[in-house]
């Protein structure tokens, strides 16, 4: 089905019954109960793991394939971005023309970084792609401030001309109508469901993202591109001009980057330079490499992983810390409470870079490869008699940690 | 007229003149071997048919075409393929991967965007690389990686790599370099297999005289930077200016 073969088409099922179940599966705690605050299935962040997810997934077909380390691809982020608001501020507040053009921006500026930056591989070209991004990030904060807005960011004044705007025309974000910030919500029992309609505009979108990254994966495109990284000498002398699939690559990826970058603008209507810096783009680095770069589910664990401990741990602070520990005697209490306090509210990045340490000493091939060895693990103890086994780098579709999506 | 004419080849790196006025005619359908001890610049020459090194002065013409100024993969499309002294094939990637890709540069070109294919649906060009893995009694190990094989099936495969394209010439920079005897002679006999099965021309650089006096039908002895002699192996063996450059040093 869908050109794929059934293995894959059962994954991508999985796949899609779990992004548009995540709003249930992500609030296994009920509402009020102590845990409540590890649920993760409100709109803001759900909408997060689904854009970068798509970032992430995008990032993973030039570095989990190509081998080629950019750490300039928050530009792509930043440039869709500002494109919606620009849609915005002339057209209207639909999000369809913004996204489209956000995704034919990036992909020319993408062609245009990656031509020059592509001359070089290895080190040279991430410090390439890093320098153009700092100097998009820098043009974006002062010199283009015309077009940017500067450090304000940029926004929609009740002055500018949208002129496509009817009298009846929701005044945020919408796809024809359908308000991405509005939300259906339901109880049942004590648990509180929240469905979002940007969630759900993110999640096709991500569905879709995802599909046409698995196609890369099976095409002869995408084995070439993963030739590249294993030996590029022997590409070229089995006739292939390894440039144009790079640059091709270098594109793909710059446009599910300027796709994601639109959508945050097509969540929430703003656009800063903040988004194009150096920490944006190393966060996506460390998405895919902690999912396990080169992998399909890879990238997309990653961004979930980070986003939840971004928004989940950050949220601990001392005051939650004590309620927890309130059974142990005071003197012991406030002991814990003082060791663990590194590690959450602010200290998050510290719980993020433990981890991110292990995995990639443990784990090299990321929490995907954490996962098949588990799998293998129960496998090995159901049947006995080895079935058809050996390594099997699809990382066959296992129910994936539901921060996943 | 050869398939491939050399003539007149300079290259100087600096001071030292690797290659000193060069000429060779390799026939079409022969082994052709360039023999020479260390140094004499049997690398140098080699590299520059393939694009990696321009000649200084001199003409390199393969099929009635310059190779000069031509990248690799160009000159590979033209219909040269090389085995390198070190297998280089994809380690990543599965046996039959290795084999699947140049069948696609082949058909393909050295570019081409065919990203909404799927490579199951390429029947034709998977039973082909089948066929060629079966050729080289490669077939059992076509999921394995490529990385996880032993070196002589690395070469095995490397020559799979480059015999599938159907090339009009292969070269073969030392095929042998480094391995066992009993390596060595399972080399000796593919390289013989496919000299009888296929219409190829080979070139061959070689270092170990058992390998060049058993495929070679004419052979060139070069020494720093100029051929010696070319003939054939049976007046080569016995010819004094060879005894005194190459074996004699080789073996003194």
């Amino acid at each position: 089905m869908f050109g794929l073969s059934s293995k894959d088409t059962r994954f991508l099922l999985i796949v899609v019954f779990l992004t548009l179940a995540t709003p249930i599966l992500l609030q296994p705690f009920p509402e009020g109960s102590s845990l409540a605050q590890f649920n993760a299935g409100y709109p803001d962040l759900m909408q997060k793991f689904a854009i970068f997810g798509i970032f992430a997934i995008g990032f993973n077909i030039l570095f989990g394939l190509t081998g080629y380390l950019s750490f300039g691809h928050a530009a792509f982020l930043g440039v869709g971005s500002y494109t919606v608001v620009w849609m915005y501020k002339l057209l209207g507040y639909n999000v369809l023309p913004g996204l489209v053009l956000a995704v034919i921006v990036s992909a020319l500026f993408a062609l245009l970084i990656g031509f020059i930056s592509l001359r070089r591989s290895g080190i040279y070209f991430s410090i390439l792609t890093l320098a153009f991004a700092q100097m998009s990030y820098n043009l974006a904060y002062s010199v283009l401030t015309p077009i940017t807005n500067g450090e304000t960011g940029l926004q929609v004044y009740s002055n500018d001309p949208q002129i496509l705007m009817g009298e009846n025309s929701p005044t945020s974000p919408h796809l024809f109508g359908i308000v991405m910030r509005e939300s259906t919500q339901f109880e049942v029992g004590g648990w509180l469901f929240t469905l979002n309609n940007g969630y759900y505009f993110c999640a096709v979108i991500a569905i879709l993202a995802f599909y046409l990254s698995l196609r890369i994966f099976r095409s002869p495109f995408g084995m070439m591109l993963r030739a590249i990284k294993t030996n590029q000498t022997r590409m070229n002398y089995t006739g292939l001009n390894s440039r144009p699939y790079t640059l091709a690559a270098f594109v793909i990826s710059g446009m599910y980057a300027g796709l994601a970058g639109g959508l945050l603008a097509a969540m929430d209507p703003l656009a800063g330079a903040e988004r194009m810096q150096w920490t944006a783009s190393g966060e996506v680095v460390l998405m895919t490499i902690l999912g396990g770069a080169g992998t399909l589910m890879g990238p997309v664990l990653g961004a979930g992983f980070i986003k939840y401990f971004e928004n989940i741990f950050s949220k601990i602070n001392d005051g939650v810390l004590h309620a927890w520990f309130a059974f142990l005697p005071d003197g012991l209490e406030d002991l814990v409470v003082a060791l663990i306090h590194p590690f959450v509210g602010k200290g998050w990045h510290l719980t993020l870079g433990i981890l991110f340490m292990l995995v990639v000493i443990f784990l090299p091939g990321g929490l995907v490869e954490g996962g098949q060895r588990i799998a293998r693990l129960f496998r090995s103890k159901k049947t006995k008699t080895a079935g058809p086994g050996g390594r099997n780098r699809d990382h066959q579709p296992k129910p994936a940690p539901h921060v996943a999506e | 007229m050869g398939i491939l004419e050399v003539k007149g080849v300079n290259k100087r790196f600096g001071g030292l003149q690797a290659l000193g006025d060069v000429n060779l005619s390799v026939a079409e359908n022969t082994v052709h071997a360039i023999i020479g001890p260390n140094g004499a610049g049997k690398s140098t020459l080699l590299n520059c048919l393939v694009g990696k090194l321009i000649p200084d002065t001199g003409s390199v013409m393969f099929d009635g075409q310059s190779v000069l100024g031509r990248k690799p993969h160009e000159i590979n499309q033209m219909g040269i393929s090389r085995v390198f002294q070190t297998p280089e094939i994809f380690g990543d990637l599965t046996v039959l991967e290795n084999v699947l890709i140049p069948c696609f540069a082949k058909r393909d070109g050295a570019f081409r965007m065919h990203a909404f294919e799927t490579v199951a649906h390429e029947r034709d060009i998977v039973a082909k690389a089948t066929q060629m893995l079966d050729d080289v009694n490669m077939a059992d190990k076509k999921d394995m990686h490529a990385a996880s094989l032993s070196r002589g099936d690395k070469r095995r495969l490397e020559m799979a790599m480059c015999l599938v394209q159907e090339p009009k010439l292969l070269l073969l920079d030392e095929p042998t370099a480094g391995m066992a005897r009993a390596d060595t002679n399972n080399t000796i006999d593919l390289l013989r297999e496919i000299k009888e099965k296929r219409d190829i021309t080979m070139a061959i650089i070689e270092h170990d005289m058992h390998v060049v006096f058993s495929l070679a039908d004419r052979i060139t002895v070069l020494a720093q930077g100029t051929p010696l002699v070319e003939d054939i192996p049976e007046k080569i063996k016995g010819h004094p200016k060879v005894q005194e450059a190459y074996l004699g040093q080789a073996h003194g």
